[in-house]
């Protein structure tokens, strides 16, 4: 039972009754799920940018620094992290080129191009670049 | 299989129940029977008092939309047997206010849908005697799929952005809005450029797509919106980056 105030809140002008949205409404339906999980990636992903950063300023400071760097990277805890993170940025990844073509129609020639063109030239895209920069790392 | 199946049905008399409470009805489970079918056997056999919505049994008026087990689905398109052997829960449409056992309060919506000017706008009204404004098959095609929507509000209720803030215009309303927008006899994109731009338009939803896969008519309001955030931030960008005269 509410009490009498409580009710006043949960009745809207009309007099209809809303109903109150649970705090864990995400974990009820596995695509809600999924959806909140795709929001944290982000977080994740902006750590992966600092975690890059840190590392580039670490290399421009010096042999000292770089090494310095290596072992802090070493540290399990950092380990574990990275390792979070990196699942996080491959399902923001695959969810996000997955999600492309709604949001994107391309005509040729007045036809539609099908999504599944639009997810693969993402993937080349994604492996041209990879590519490249692996190509500049190990050379 | 099983000749009975229990409907477990949310009650709610607005004079007097504080909340709404479930109540059981065994019903008889006929392969041919619709959620909607079992509805009205009670309605009619069972227990008068029972409210709902319904009109057509064939899916396109849009008034008997309802949680069935959690997901928002047309009553008279959801079959008793996939749910067998129960029980199956029937629940007012999520996210809107209950008015009385399955019945929801729609006025927001219905506040909401005028809003984006969900029909076609001429700078300059040609007149009878010049004929019909003329449209190619393509041209047709360019909105088709965003005109089928039959305004049942199943979007709305799987909408976790809707539940959370009801100030959002919300999956149909913005799927209609593009519908026009991508009419080639329309001429008012602007003006519903001015209600979506707002915080509670376009930018309000973010792209959870649970609309486009609850939607019975396969209208893809997720798809919509986006597209709208996007042809948004191209205008932005000519706009910033184009000369006057090259701008459209």
């Amino acid at each position: 039972m509410t009490d009498a105030g409580d009710q006043q809140t949960r009745l809207d002008e009309r007099g209809g009754y809303r109903r109150p949205v649970p705090v864990l409404w995400w974990i009820r339906k596995p695509t809600y799920f999924l959806f909140v999980m795709r929001e944290l990636s982000s977080i994740f992903v902006a750590w992966l940018v600092l975690y890059l950063l840190l590392f580039v300023r670490a290399v421009g400071r010096g042999e000292a620094a770089y090494q310095e760097f290596l072992d802090w990277a070493a540290s399990p805890w950092l380990v574990v992290l990275n390792l979070v993170a990196f699942a996080f940025v491959l399902l923001h990844t695959i969810t996000w080129f997955a999600l492309t073509p709604q949001a994107m129609v391309v005509d040729l020639r007045g036809r539609r191009l099908p999504p599944a063109a639009i997810i693969g030239a993402q993937y080349a895209g994604l492996a041209v670049v990879s590519a490249f920069v692996l190509w500049l790392v190990t050379r | 299989m099983d000749d009975e199946i229990t409907l477990r049905v949310t009650r709610y008399r607005p004079d007097k129940d504080d909340e709404p409470a479930w109540q059981d009805y065994d019903v008889p489970l006929r392969t041919e029977w619709t959620v909607l079918d079992a509805l009205n056997h009670v309605k009619d056999d069972v227990d008068t008092t029972l409210a709902f919505r319904w009109s057509c049994r064939m899916g396109i008026c849009g008034s008997c939309g309802m949680n069935v087990d959690g997901e928002p689905r047309l009553t008279c398109a959801t079959f008793l047997s996939d749910y067998a052997p129960g029980p199956v829960r029937v629940e007012p449409l999520g996210n809107f206010p209950v008015a009385r056992d399955l019945v929801v309060d729609i006025d927001d919506f219905m506040r909401k849908l005028p809003q984006v000017k969900p029909w076609i706008i001429r700078e300059e009204e040609q007149s009878v005697d010049d004929g019909e404004y003329l449209q190619t098959p393509e041209e047709l095609d360019a909105y088709k799929q965003f005109s089928m929507c039959i305004n049942c509000m199943l979007c709305y209720a799987a909408c976790p952005v809707y539940g959370l803030d009801p100030d959002f215009v919300g999956p149909a309303a913005i799927a209609l809005a593009e519908r026009y927008d991508l009419d080639s006899r329309d001429q008012g994109a602007r003006e519903r450029l001015d209600v979506l731009i707002e915080h509670e338009g376009v930018y309000g939803c973010t792209f959870v797509g649970e609309c486009t896969r609850v939607c019975p008519k396969h209208v893809d309001p997720a798809g919509a919106i986006q597209r709208y955030k996007l042809k948004t931030a191209q205008q932005s960008v000519k706009a910033f980056l184009l000369p006057r005269a090259l701008r459209r």
